[in-house]
This record gives structure tokens, C-alpha cells and sequence, in this order.
């Protein structure tokens, strides 16, 4: 850090976000243009020209000025006290940040922080060591790993000197290994992968807590997928369902370019919500990277890489993480508008031609791994993409498909339906499916009762249900069975806004014992007897049975059974 | 509403579109305000979109029609353009610029503030959760407005949506509480702002208005000024003075336009049907404004108006704005074709946090129940319509038959209004029960027993 001060440079030019910069700097160096000292990042150099992308607004900002470049690239502060807080784009805290954003920066915070020495002075230590531990609120533990600045991955070193146990500040030094001091903050480049001793197999299912997903399109812990949806679809919902549901143990939700309503739900849910699973608030878990539509554009850019290096950070310490992305398409323009006001040639309807690399880089820093540390963990990316005008033709959503291993469709007619959540189930996948899958023949035989609705679905429209043969009429009944009864999932609902695998497995199991029994029946007594029968109280059972309740869906399933076995019992055809 | 001017140009070096550039100067941002005086004598106004070395690229907001480059004068304010903020403009008429168009003095204020505004910190902001209530029966009931939601109507060339958005500034009202209407109309005809302002004519006597009107034939750049002159008034009066403020922005697909045009005369590389590929973040930077803040009395609204071209949803403007805002009212031309005002497809249209907006202690307590069924049952009689369109309806069942007497019961007595008529909230709910009644009880579904039988032996005599 006490590197000679840097030659400071000259801005030439200002356009928007774009600047110019007469200096000397690296590739992707930071640079603090003006007196403002607004951060920006150096993206092209051309001789003594240097092309800055700027992170906040520039307006004011003068040919003339100073442009100071810092010697290091683009970094987050990966520090105790990021769970439970809400950051903007840089990764810098929205806490004490005032009212209107664009003034000041927050103070830095002065808390101190309780450290366990874990390690002790002399002993040989390797890059992701544990040093020690220190008390955060909540059930995650924060561990203070050797950072790989002060031992390179793989080899190992002598502990000069760790602090006693007590509290100190974030930035104090707290050991010396290797000749480097080592504090409870690391700065790390945001764009640049966090080492790990290798990759693993992704073969442990991440539980969503949506049946839709959990039972038709697993996602494993360490994969990657991609929510595409057009406006309206109820993407947000359902990326806020995984978020507080699923069982990871770190939550990065990265709203980007998102509502800003939208984001102060987040925050105050977040804060409200207790996780079932530990008993703690949820927010204890999660660390909220909030870009507003209406705050700086290119921090939308940063925002994607700020958020997966804080995932990489926990996942260091041995942790499953989820990153959840709302919505990569907005981190996509970002890119494009870049891209146009430099003067780049633009690819397809004006994105730049590294939009795939883009988009790689980012989805490709998912996954499990065995961390240098020694343990396991993983990083699991769930991106949301918005389509402009629906077309999932479209370049973002292209390129997104070709690198995600899950992708969640959402579909408009479903929306529109009122089919929540609007996952279509022909224009989904899961390429993890063969890997994860617990029970295969119970999901083949959902997936083929949908799939025999589906294609029966456009005859209906046309002859009437009447005019279908009973057989067929009965696979009609049986795909509304499983759409209303198995994959609808109420968000509001306290009692099945998550569903856990059992409540899965039983609801899916009486869906499908249910549908089996209307074709006996129908051969017994004649389709439309069976069409008659009350399906509603079978159907609201997983609205009415909590998430631990099974009791009641196995009541509703014999009742229904019985009932359908009266017809059969019966015998009469009519 | 310049600030002291500082060294004067005379340098304009090229003209091209909307835009001049000014050689040699020093010391000019960029977003600067600029004042051009031409040789004529003429005054015109402008915004620095990019500072090169020694040059200065300027947009004219007037445009450069007839501009000559020689004789002009050329300053720069040193800042971004600032407008008076304060409860100054309550009571006025501007035009698009927020210069006095009413005969009036200068509007004063006891504070500036730049008219791009500032993000408000997302952890900063309240929910919404209350209703604002526009008085239309098919808004109030099924699409319920809530203080600091952005919601936009959906519109086609020649359907009534500037009435609509008249009537809806003209009767909102926030209970009881402080209220007022920032009403921005871009791009209007003479005959069209002439209508806005005699329908806001008792709103502006009570001084809760303030009318910005860019006309079809003032400069189209003042276009790209208008929305966020009116959002920065709006801010000031919601925020500072602790009003409930309802900004009505119309039509936004000419402001877009405009963007478009400036877009286009500096050579960017355009994005869908020539848009510029940031039409995303400069629409949101104008919707975003609207909210809550937490601890403070007042919010803002944001109602903007925009006509979909050919009726296209996917039309970038509807879709990027779909994306922004907090769901959408939809006119249909279908509707419009049964002489039914105002035009709202109810089921293509959706307001997000009506379910925080509405219910029990704030609107009805049987409001978002009621609203589901005759959602629901609207669906039902579409598709029913659709089967009698091609079956014939005599030969559909019992049950079907109710749905297609409930669809036109629903377009006559809830959704059917006047344009100067303003029902009140137990009405609306009232109207809302009778038609849902108008259905067999076996198919209310989503209806508790109790809301059904007080219902019930409310209608017996």
C-alpha cells in the first residue's frame, strides 16, 4: 500500500461514463478522475491515451482535470460485517450513505471486531489457513483465512506474529505471515477469479424450496442457471423465494438495475424473515448488493463481479453460497452502452462481440471446488435475464443458454394464467437432472402427464373436451391435477411459500396416485362421473398443509382415492 | 435560470442537428447549462453532452433551425441546469421549459436544485402502502394506484388515455392527507393542452397544480427537459413540504422520440428501432424518482401515459418501461369499439403492490378477494366468448351462459364511467360486489361465506 504516489494524468475528454485520460496506468487500473475523485476503471489504452470507464456521474467533470491512477485494479473491501449489510455496486456500504446518493461517500465504519486467534505464533501456515475466527451476528462463522498475497497457493510459511484474541478494527493488522501483513480486510480485484486447490463434482442437489424446480429442473450446489422471462412474468418473485429459501448457507442477492421499491422490500423482508433452518433472521445470511436502475450505470456493470467475489470470499471459508443476479440483462446493456460510446464495433443489435466472453466469465466462476484451505465449498449462480419484448432469440439470452447448466423458463400465458410460478416445464432444463435426481420415475411420470396435457391441450380448444375419447379426456384431467394441485406454489403463503423435499415428494405422489385412479375410474363409470368428482380439497392441500404437515395431504389423497373408488366399485357405466 | 455568466464564446465551430460544437474553450464540464445568444438576438438554451480538449459539444434544446454560426455568443454556467424548487409552483402553467406560460411573474424559490436529481438510497426507502384514489371505478377497484408506485397506461393513437390521465389528476385524492399534481404533457396539440388544462381547472384554482406543457410545436429537445423539471418539482414538494404529489407523464413515446433524435444526430449506434441503447437507464432515471422515503411525510407517484405504435406491447418504449415500472393499465381499442370509457383491459392490466396497497385498513376489507374473482371470472367469460363465437351461444351450458351476462354487466355498471365522474371508494366496492353476484354462488370461489351473505342480505329488500 505505501507504493510511491502515482504520476497523476490529465482528463481530455468527458462523455458520459466514457472518459479520457492523457497518463500512464495499466489495463483495468483504478483511476480517481477529478475532484471529485470519481473511481473509474482504465478499459483501453492507446500511447499516452487512456480510455477510463467512469462508475459515477460525471457531470462536471472538466478537460483539465487531475486523474490520479491508484496502482491496483478495481477491489472490493471483503471484510467482517458484509452479511446482513446492503452495498451499492462498488461493494461500498449504502449504510450512512444519506438519503440522495451521488454526494459524499459513507464514512468509513469504525467497528471493531472480536478475533479468536485460532493459529498461533511459529506455526507453518498455507495460503487459506485458518488464522482465526471472529464473531459476526447470526449462524454463519467468519473465518480469517491466509490471504494468497501473503502465501502463494501451495506453499507454506512461517507465522511471524498473530494478535492476541480481543477486538479489533477491520483494518488493523492482526498477523504477519510470510513478511506480509495480514488484516481482517482483503482487497481483491473483482474481476479476477479467488484461487482454489481445484474443482469438484457438483453432485449435491441445492434445495429451492420450489417444487416446480426442485422436482422437474434440479439445480446442483456449485451450477449455474438462468431465469428468462419477459416483464410481468414474476421473475423477481421467484428469485426472492430461492433466495430466502434454499439451502445454502450465503445468500449474495445482486439486485441490478432493478426497482428501487422492489430493493426496499428486499431489505425489509430480508430483515424480518426468520430462516427456518437455523432460527436466525435471514438477513444474517445474505448480502445485498442493491444497484437501482437509476444509480450509476457502469456500477451496474461492476455490480455482477463485485457480488460473485464476495461469494468467493465465503466459499473460501468453506461455505455453499448462492449468488442470485436480478437481472443480467440490465449488466448487459451497461456493457453495450459502454461499448457504443467507445467507438467499439457492435455485434448483434449493438452488444460488443465479447458479450459471450462476458457472460462466460461471469457464469463460469460458479461451481464446487475443494478451497485451498483444505474443506469444500461452492458458488452457485442463478442470473436472471430480461428479454426485451419477450423474444428469447435475443443476443443476452442466446449466449446465457449456451454456459448455464439449469434454465428456468418463465412463461407469459402461465403469468397470465395466474400460474405462479410461471415455470414452463417444455422450455425449461436441467442438464444436472441425470446427476441430482432422488426418485427419476416420479419426476418422468410428472413431466409425462404435463406432457400429454400439453399436446391434447390445442384439440380441447378445438373439438371440445367432450369429442376426446375417455382415456384422453382423463390425461387432460390429470394435467390439471398436477399443474394446480403440484407446481403452483402461493409466495404469500406462509405455508407454502417453501416446500421441503418430503411435502414435495408426498403432494406429487398423491397428485399422480390420484390421476392413476381417474383412469380406472373412467373406464368404470364413464369420464364425465369422474369429472364430477370435487378435486378442491386435494388440490388446496398444499396450500393448507405447512411445510412439515404431510398428514393432511395424505387425508385429502385417500379421500379423493376413496371417492374415485366408489366409481370404480360402482361399476355402471353411463 | 442562469448562474452568473462567466466568459463568453464566440466560437462555435460546426453546427449538426440539434448540436453545436464551441472551439477553444477552458474549463467546461461536461452536463454544463449554456446560454447561446444569436446575432439576431435571439436567446437559446443548451446542455454540454461532451467536453474534448479545447471543445465543447453542445445540444440546443431549441434546435439549430436557422442558427447561424457566426454573431453567436456562447456561454457556460459552470453547473448542471437548476430549477427554483419550493411550493412556488403550486397554482402555475409553464410551458415545457418551466418558463410562466399563465401571464404570471417568475417562478421563485427559496432553493435550486438540478433538474437530473439524485438516487434515493434503496435502504432509505418506505414500501408504499397506501392507496391513492383516482375516483375511476375500474382503477380504484382492480388496479388500485398506491403513494410512490410507478404505473403507467398502456395506449394506442386515438384512444381516450389523455382523458383518462386528465380525469385521473384531476380526482385523485391521497385521504384527506396533503395532495397535489405535477401534470407534464409532452408533445401535446394546442386543442390537447387546451383540454388538460380546462379539465385541472378546479385542481389549479385550489393551487394543488402545476401544469408543464410542452406543445407539438415547441422545440423537440425541450421534450427531453420537461419530465425531469416536473420530477424535480415534484420531489421538492413531496419531500420538503410533505405533500403526496401524483406526477402524470404524457406522452412519453414522444419524449422517447426526441431522445432518439439527439441520439441519432451524434452518431451513436443505435439499439432497437434506432433507439439509443441507454433508453433503459433514461427512462428509469426518470421513473425511478418516484417513492417514499423513510421518515418523511409525502410521496411521489408517477403515472406516465404512453402510446404503444401499432399497438406493439414488445415496441421498445412499452416493454423497457414495462420492466421499470410497478405494472401497467391497458386501453383496449376493442373495448373502446363498444363506446365504453374508459377503455381499461382489465386483464392485461396489473398494478404490483395493490396487494400492499389495498385490503383491510386501507381500502376495503373485502377488496383483494373481490378483485381476484371478477378477475378470475373475466378470464372464464373470454374464453366462454370465444367458445360462443364459435359454437353459438345457444349452444352453450348453463353455467357459461351466466359468465357472458356477467361481462356485460361488469363493462356497464363498474367499468363504464363518465369522464368529469368521480365515484367514491364504497361505491366502487358496492358496484364491484354487485357484479360479482351477478354469478351463481357455486362459482364465486375465491368469495368467503361471510362477505358473500352480508352481501346477500344487504341486496334482499
Amino acid at each position: 500500500m505505501d507504493a510511491v504516489m502515482p504520476e497523476s494524468g490529465i482528463v481530455r475528454r468527458v462523455s458520459g461514463p466514457l472518459v479520457e485520460v492523457e497518463g500512464r496506468a495499466a489495463m483495468s487500473e483504478l483511476v480517481l478522475l477529478g475532484t471529485a475523485a470519481v473511481p473509474g476503471e482504465v478499459v483501453a489504452i492507446r500511447g499516452d491515451l487512456l480510455t477510463v470507464q467512469a462508475y459515477e456521474y460525471t457531470g462536471g467533470l472538466t478537460p483539465g482535470d487531475t486523474a490520479v491512477p491508484q496502482a491496483r485494479p478495481l477491489c472490493a473491501e471483503l471484510r467482517p460485517g458484509l452479511l446482513g449489510g446492503v452495498f451499492d455496486g462498488l461493494l461500498r456500504p449504502l449504510d450512512g450513505a444519506g438519503i440522495w446518493l451521488g454526494g459524499t461517500a459513507a464514512k468509513r465504519s469504525a467497528a471493531r471486531w472480536r478475533f479468536e486467534a485460532a493459529a498461533k505464533t511459529g506455526d507453518a501456515v498455507g495460503a487459506g489457513g485458518l488464522l482465526g475466527t471472529v464473531a459476526v451476528p447470526g449462524p454463519v462463522v467468519h473465518r480469517v483465512l491466509v490471504p494468497v498475497s501473503a502465501v502463494p497457493p501451495g506453499a507454506s510459511s512461517e507465522l511471524e506474529w498473530i494478535a492476541a484474541s480481543g477486538d479489533y478494527a477491520a483494518d488493523e493488522v492482526i498477523a504477519r505471515v510470510g513478511g506480509a501483513e495480514v488484516s481482517l480486510t482483503e482487497l481483491w480485484p473483482i474481476r479476477k477469479q479467488r484461487p482454489v486447490t481445484r474443482r469438484v463434482e457438483a453432485a449435491a442437489m441445492l434445495h429451492t424450496g420450489q417444487r416446480a424446480l426442485d422436482l422437474l429442473f434440479p439445480i446442483a450446489k456449485g451450477g449455474t442457471a438462468a431465469v428468462p422471462g419477459g416483464f410481468g412474468t414474476g421473475k423477481t418473485v421467484l428469485l426472492q423465494q430461492i433466495a430466502k429459501w434454499c439451502d445454502a448457507d450465503v445468500i449474495v442477492y445482486i439486485g441490478c438495475g432493478e426497482r428501487g421499491n422492489e430493493m426496499a422490500d428486499v431489505v425489509e423482508d430480508f430483515a424480518r424473515l426468520e430462516d427456518p433452518r437455523t432460527g436466525g433472521r435471514l438477513a444474517e445470511r445474505t448480502v445485498i448488493i442493491a444497484n437501482t436502475s437509476n444509480m450509476p450505470m457502469m456500477a451496474r456493470e461492476s455490480s455482477v463481479y463485485a457480488g460473485v467475489c464476495v461469494a468467493e470470499y465465503y466459499r473460501d471459508m468453506g461455505y455453499e453460497v448462492v449468488v442470485i443476479a436480478d437481472s443480467t440483462s440490465r449488466w448487459a446493456e451497461a456493457l453495450r452502452e459502454f461499448a457504443s460510446r467507445s467507438g467499439a464495433l457492435p455485434a448483434e443489435e449493438g452488444f460488443p462481440a465479447n458479450l459471450a466472453s462476458a457472460l462466460a466469465g461471469f457464469y463460469e466462476r460458479a461451481g464446487a471446488v475443494e478451497v485451498l484451505g483444505g474443506g469444500r465449498g461452492s458458488v452457485t449462480v442463478v442470473g436472471a435475464v430480461s428479454p426485451p419484448g419477450g423474444d428469447l432469440a435475443e443476443p443476452v439470452t442466446v449466449h446465457t443458454e449456451r454456459f448455464v447448466r439449469t434454465r428456468w423458463t418463465l412463461d407469459r400465458d402461465l403469468a397470465y394464467a395466474r400460474h405462479y410460478p410461471a415455470v414452463s416445464w417444455a422450455d425449461s432444463f436441467s442438464r444436472d437432472q441425470a446427476v441430482l435426481a432422488g426418485d427419476e420415475s416420479r419426476r418422468t411420470r410428472v413431466a409425462h402427464a404435463l406432457a400429454e396435457a400439453d399436446r391434447l391441450a390445442d384439440l380441447v380448444d378445438l373439438v371440445g373436451i367432450n369429442a376426446l375419447p375417455p382415456d384422453e379426456r382423463m390425461s387432460v384431467l390429470a394435467g390439471r391435477i398436477v399443474r394446480e394441485g403440484l407446481l403452483q406454489q402461493n409466495s404469500m403463503s406462509p405455508a407454502d411459500g417453501y416446500s421441503p423435499e418430503a411435502k414435495t415428494a408426498a403432494l406429487a405422489d398423491a397428485m399422480l396416485a390420484a390421476a392413476d385412479s381417474c383412469r380406472e375410474a373412467a373406464r368404470a363409470a364413464g369420464p364425465a362421473a369422474v369429472e364430477a368428482v370435487d378435486f378442491g380439497p386435494l388440490l388446496r392441500a398444499r396450500d393448507e398443509a405447512g411445510p412439515d404437515d404431510l398428514e393432511i395431504v395424505a387425508r385429502r389423497r385417500d379421500q379423493v382415492l376413496a371417492e374415485l373408488g366408489a366409481l370404480i366399485g360402482g361399476g355402471a357405466a353411463s | 435560470m442562469m448562474g452568473a455568466p462567466r466568459v463568453e464564446y464566440t466560437s462555435v465551430r460546426e453546427v449538426r442537428g440539434p448540436l453545436i460544437v464551441v472551439g477553444g474553450v477552458a474549463g467546461v464540464g461536461f452536463d454544463e447549462y449554456v446560454r447561446i445568444d444569436t446575432a439576431d438576438g435571439g436567446r437559446r438554451y443548451g446542455v454540454v453532452v461532451e467536453a474534448d480538449r479545447d471543445l465543447a459539444v453542445v445540444q440546443v434544446i431549441e434546435g439549430t433551425e436557422a442558427l447561424s454560426a457566426a454573431g453567436a455568443r456562447v456561454r457556460f454556467a459552470g453547473k448542471p441546469l437548476r430549477v427554483p424548487i419550493g411550493e412556488g409552483w403550486l397554482g402555475r402553467v409553464c410551458d415545457g421549459r418551466g418558463t410562466p406560460a399563465d401571464g404570471g411573474p417568475p417562478i421563485l424559490g427559496t432553493a435550486t436544485a438540478p433538474v437530473g436529481g439524485r438516487p434515493i438510497n434503496p435502504i432509505l426507502r418506505e414500501p408504499p402502502a397506501e392507496p391513492v384514489i383516482t375516483g375511476v371505478r375500474a382503477i380504484d377497484a382492480l388496479t388500485t394506484l398506491v403513494r410512490g408506485q410507478k404505473l403507467p397506461i398502456f395506449s394506442m393513437p386515438g384512444l381516450p388515455h389523455l382523458e383518462l390521465a386528465a380525469q385521473i389528476a384531476a380526482q385523485a385524492t391521497a385521504g384527506g392527507e396533503p395532495f397535489c399534481v405535477v401534470f407534464a404533457g409532452m408533445d401535446l396539440t394546442h386543442v390537447d393542452a387546451a383540454y388538460v388544462r380546462d379539465a385541472l381547472e378546479e385542481r389549479a384554482a385550489a393551487g394543488e397544480l402545476t401544469l408543464l406543457i410542452n406543445t407539438a410545436d415547441a422545440p423537440v429537445l425541450e421534450r427531453i427537459l420537461t419530465p425531469r423539471i416536473a420530477l424535480t418539482v415534484a420531489e421538492s414538494l413531496a419531500f420538503d413540504h410533505g405533500r403526496h404529489v401524483l406526477v402524470v407523464l404524457a406522452d412519453m413515446t414522444s419524449y422517447a422520440e426526441a431522445l432518439r433524435e439527439v441520439s441519432a444526430a451524434r452518431g451513436e449506434i443505435p439499439a432497437r428501432r434506432a433507439y439509443p441503447g441507454y433508453l433503459y437507464s433514461d427512462l428509469a432515471s426518470l421513473y425511478e424518482r418516484c417513492g417514499r422515503i423513510r421518515g418523511r411525510p409525502g410521496s411521489v407517484t408517477v403515472v406516465p401515459v404512453l402510446t404503444m405504435p401499432g399497438g406493439d406491447i414488445t415496441h421498445p418504449v412499452p416493454d423497457l418501461t414495462g420492466y421499470i415500472t410497478e405494472g401497467q393499465i391497458v386501453l383496449s381499442a376493442q373495448t373502446a369499439a363498444h363506446g365504453t370509457y374508459p377503455p381499461i383491459d382489465a386483464l392485461s392490466s396489473l398494478s404490483r403492490l395493490m396487494h400492499k396497497g389495498a385490503g383491510p385498513g386501507r381500502t376495503d376489507p373485502r377488496h383483494l378477494p373481490l378483485a381476484a374473482q371478477l378477475l378470475a371470472a373475466l378470464a372464464r367469460a373470454r374464453q366462454v366468448r370465444d367458445l360462443a363465437d364459435l359454437i353459438g351461444e345457444a349452444a352453450l351450458g348453463d353455467a357459461d351462459r351466466h359468465y357472458l351476462v356477467f361481462e356485460q354487466r361488469f363493462r356497464d355498471t363498474l367499468l363504464n364511467q363518465g369522464r368529469t365522474e368521480r365515484c367514491t371508494l364504497a361505491e366502487t366496492m358496492d358496484r364491484a360486489l354487485r357484479v360479482a353476484l351477478t354469478l351463481p354462488r357455486g362459482e364465486l370461489t375465491m368469495l368467503s361465506d361471510d362477505v358473500l351473505a352480508a352481501a346477500l342480505s344487504e341486496a334482499e329488500p
